[in-house]
């Protein structure tokens, strides 16, 4: 049976049919699909972990444990999750183990633009890359079957192009395997310096036969076409220059280790050799270190994303229309209706400096709400404000860290246990919705439900603060702005370390909301006001300002700001 | 070929539409790729779908200047994405207005005269008044459908066909209010 399958559908249902048993993850765009999908299929334990290194952590017990194991995660989260990695290129498996990295050109969603594949070298495991769903799903199954011939964890990479396009895939069976017993093996899977020692002369030869063996590999495939110009490319970029050239093509399927000799040969039959890869030069300076004499970045540069209309511009100077209409630019901002808006509302009146973090409050740095004044990676809200009050910065005491629910149990708690444990004095505020919301509504540690949307045993944020030995522990209702501030005001007025739950779950969390409200168009004297909050809901029109009905949810946080009540409750 | 791009408002259900569009090649027995957006950019920021129907389709991308259609599910966005259409190309507008943030803020004005400007730039352009069906299909959230009904009816895809593709990508709660956002949708455009 053939279906249209997103490409993180395809590597759900390629680990699916490859028999694996565990999946454990944490969202991160684009990556978030395939674990969710992964979920549907019942034969398959699957799992939200924490973080990363975690989620990484289990699939390497699992596969210890003999059974064919899977994590997911986008660009960064390899950042979270290196530590086990570059061990478990030592232990090796015992069932099959994939790690899948979403890269994100072009920072879709993103705070960096790292390339993943600089990973699999520095760890010495393989990494293919598909360039489709089809592939996807060919490559996920087969990724397995290359782990446990290898006797090392594979890395798939995927790119935001690629993880969230859809095409044609063929589905097949499911296939068990019988899980393969676990055998002490101190050697083997305890690392330790005497141990270590002798698994990294493993590690080396193991690279060394699959550096050989790559050359004749399946995974890698040439295109004839014309052979004035030969392409070495891979992933999203290899679609593009098949659309946009008539070059020969070297589609690399299996990016590390790079099949240096086969494609010397290809270049050996060509007048020209490029290679066409986004990001960093990871294939181009691999091969001119091994005397092939190629060329790519100089003309492609190393950032954003190509297509086969930019490669068409580059090689041939052929150029697309462009946007002809000056038109404003429409950013993504805050839903109407979202608590995290009334929060910022606040800080950015008092004054504070805020330390951010990695969620959909990373839009609050936007104008107007202008509150967010720096934001680096998840969990360092908190480490950050620390940092401000041991180098005793004189914005100490006017400063707070921000950071949400899954944010803060992914990577915030070390931080508050290490401002405590140091004497600090700052203020945390956990932006509380109830739910991991930038990628799309997963469950976490806090929300009480599993994956598979089953009742679990539910985080108690207070009480876990309580424990670390928090100072002052303060929960206000984030749409009630008069609540905020006060608990603003008087948290970062305090000694110590202190943190303020604001709590209210996400806008859209909710499908049935009370009627919009409006504007009493005689009470309003046009003052503004309310548009300092950055409601999507509230538009200014000539004079005047109005409440769309279709985007207003009735969260009443505008009706706080408006001295003259000209914003009324709607009627059904 | 056919490439087609969907534009709109992050959270105007340009995915769904999509869609309908690869289950409609599905049926039709046609090749097919897509290319969506997810993340941070559907927090009502500017979003756009592509769609390419057709045989042994490499790139998921649609190329400026070759969309035979674009269906804008918001005017500005029209305005923004027009110059993916070919010249001979369709441009489907949902009659709506949505503000972005630079004009709620004051930054900026929402411009005036949108279809005058379509019209100046060549843009082949159909108006359909979408929120207006969609609230009379019962929920104003099908304007995607409505608008899919409408390329449909240019594109002489078979009533039966848009019909089947629109069940198998909604749940069945909702396929009522789909159905007769589709029927409206057919019924905006002139035959």
């Amino acid at each position: 049976m053939n279906k249209l399958m997103l490409t993180n559908e395809a590597v759900a249902r390629g680990a699916y049919e490859a028999g694996v048993k565990v999946v454990s993850s944490y969202p991160g765009t684009p990556s978030t699909e395939i674990t969710e999908f992964v979920a549907k299929y019942p034969e398959v334990y699957s799992e939200w972990a924490p973080n990363e290194k975690v989620a990484t952590e289990v699939a390497v017990g699992a596969s210890i444990a003999g059974v064919r194991s899977m994590c997911c995660m986008k660009h960064v989260g390899v950042n979270v999750a290196a530590d086990p990695l570059f061990t478990a290129a030592y232990t090796g498996v015992n069932g099959g183990m994939v790690l899948v990295v979403a890269d994100d050109p072009a920072m879709h969603s993103s705070q960096n633009e790292q390339d993943s594949r600089f990973y699999a070298r520095s760890a010495h495991v393989p990494m293919l890359e598909p360039a489709d769903s089809a592939e996807a799903k060919e490559f996920t199954k087969k990724a397995f079957a290359l782990s446990e011939e290898y006797d090392t964890p594979v890395m798939l990479r995927l790119t935001t192009r690629v993880a969230h396009s859809q095409s044609f895939v063929e589905l097949e069976d499911r296939k068990e395997f019988a899980p393969k017993y676990f055998e002490k093996n101190i050697s083997k899977y305890v690392m330790m310096p005497a141990m270590a020692r002798k698994r990294h002369l493993v590690v080396e030869a193991r690279e060394d036969k699959l550096a050989a063996d790559v050359n004749n590999s399946e995974f890698n495939r040439v295109e004839w076409r014309s052979k004035k110009l030969g392409i070495v490319t891979a992933g999203a970029v290899y679609q593009y220059v098949k659309e946009a050239t008539d070059a020969s093509i070297f589609k690399v399927g299996i990016v590390y280790p790079l099949a240096i000799d086969a494609i010397r040969k290809f270049a050996s039959e060509v007048d020209d050799l490029l290679i066409v890869e986004e990001l960093e030069p990871f294939i181009e300076n691999q091969l001119k270190a091994h005397g092939v004499k190629c060329h790519g970045k100089e003309i492609f540069g190393k950032q954003g994303e190509y297509s086969s209309a930019s490669i068409r511009e580059k090689l041939y100077g052929i150029k697309t229309p462009a946007p002809v209409a000056e038109v404003p630019a429409r950013p993504p901002v805050m839903c109407a209706g979202c608590p995290h808006r009334g929060v910022f509302y606040v800080l950015h009146k008092l004054g504070i400096t805020v330390s951010g973090d990695i969620g959909c409050y990373t839009l609050g740095a936007q104008a107007p709400l202008s509150a967010v004044d720096m934001c680096v990676c998840m969990g360092a809200s908190i480490g950050m404000a620390h940092g401000f009050d041991k180098a005793d910065s004189p914005l100490k005491r006017k400063m707070v860290a921000v950071i949400g629910d899954s944010t803060f149990i992914h990577s915030g708690i070390t931080n508050v246990i290490n401002a405590v444990y140091n004497k600090g004095t700052s203020t945390t505020i956990i932006l509380d919705n109830s739910i991991t919301g930038m990628t799309g509504h997963q469950d976490n540690p806090a929300t009480g439900k599993t994956i598979k949307g089953e009742p679990t045993n539910k985080l108690d944020l207070e009480a876990l603060l309580k424990a670390i030995g928090v100072d002052s522990v303060v929960v206000v209702d984030a749409y009630d702005l008069a609540a905020v501030e006060k608990a603003v005001k008087e948290e970062t007025a305090r000694e110590g370390v202190s943190v303020i739950i604001a709590r209210r779950p996400c806008a859209l969390l909710t499908k049935k909301y009370p009627p919009a409200f409006t504007v009493n168009s005689d009470k309003c004297r046009y003052c503004k006001a309310c548009l300092r909050i950055g409601c999507p809901a509230i538009e200014n029109i000539g004079g005047k300002v109005r409440i769309n009905k279709e985007l207003c949810v009735a969260c009443g946080v505008c009706t706080q700001l408006c001295k003259f009540s000209a914003i009324e409750e709607g009627v059904k | 070929m056919t490439n087609i791009l969907i534009v709109g408002v992050g959270g105007q259900g340009t995915l769904l539409a999509s869609r309908v569009l690869g289950a409609i090649a599905a049926i039709e027995g046609k090749d097919c790729k897509l290319s969506e957006v997810h993340g941070m950019s559907q927090r009502g920021g500017s979003v756009v779908t592509h769609v390419r129907i057709g045989d042994n389709i490499a790139a998921p991308l649609v190329t400026p200047g070759e969309a035979d259609f674009i269906l804008a599910f918001e005017k500005l966005e029209a305005l923004r994405w027009g110059y993916y259409l070919r010249k001979d190309g369709k441009l489907l507008v949902n009659d709506q207005e949505i503000m972005p943030m630079p004009v709620i803020t004051g930054a900026m004005a929402y411009p005036d005269g949108i279809y005058a400007k379509l019209a100046e730039e060549g843009r082949d352009t159909v108006v359909v008044d979408g929120l207006k069906l969609a609230a009379e299909a019962g929920n104003t959230k099908a304007v995607n459908v409505v608008m899919i009904g409408a390329l449909c009816a240019i594109e002489g895809v078979k009533y039966e066909v848009a019909l089947e593709a629109v069940r198998r990508s909604v749940p069945a709660k909702l396929l009522a209010v789909n159905e007769k956002a589709l029927v409206a949708g057919y019924k905006s455009v002139g035959k």
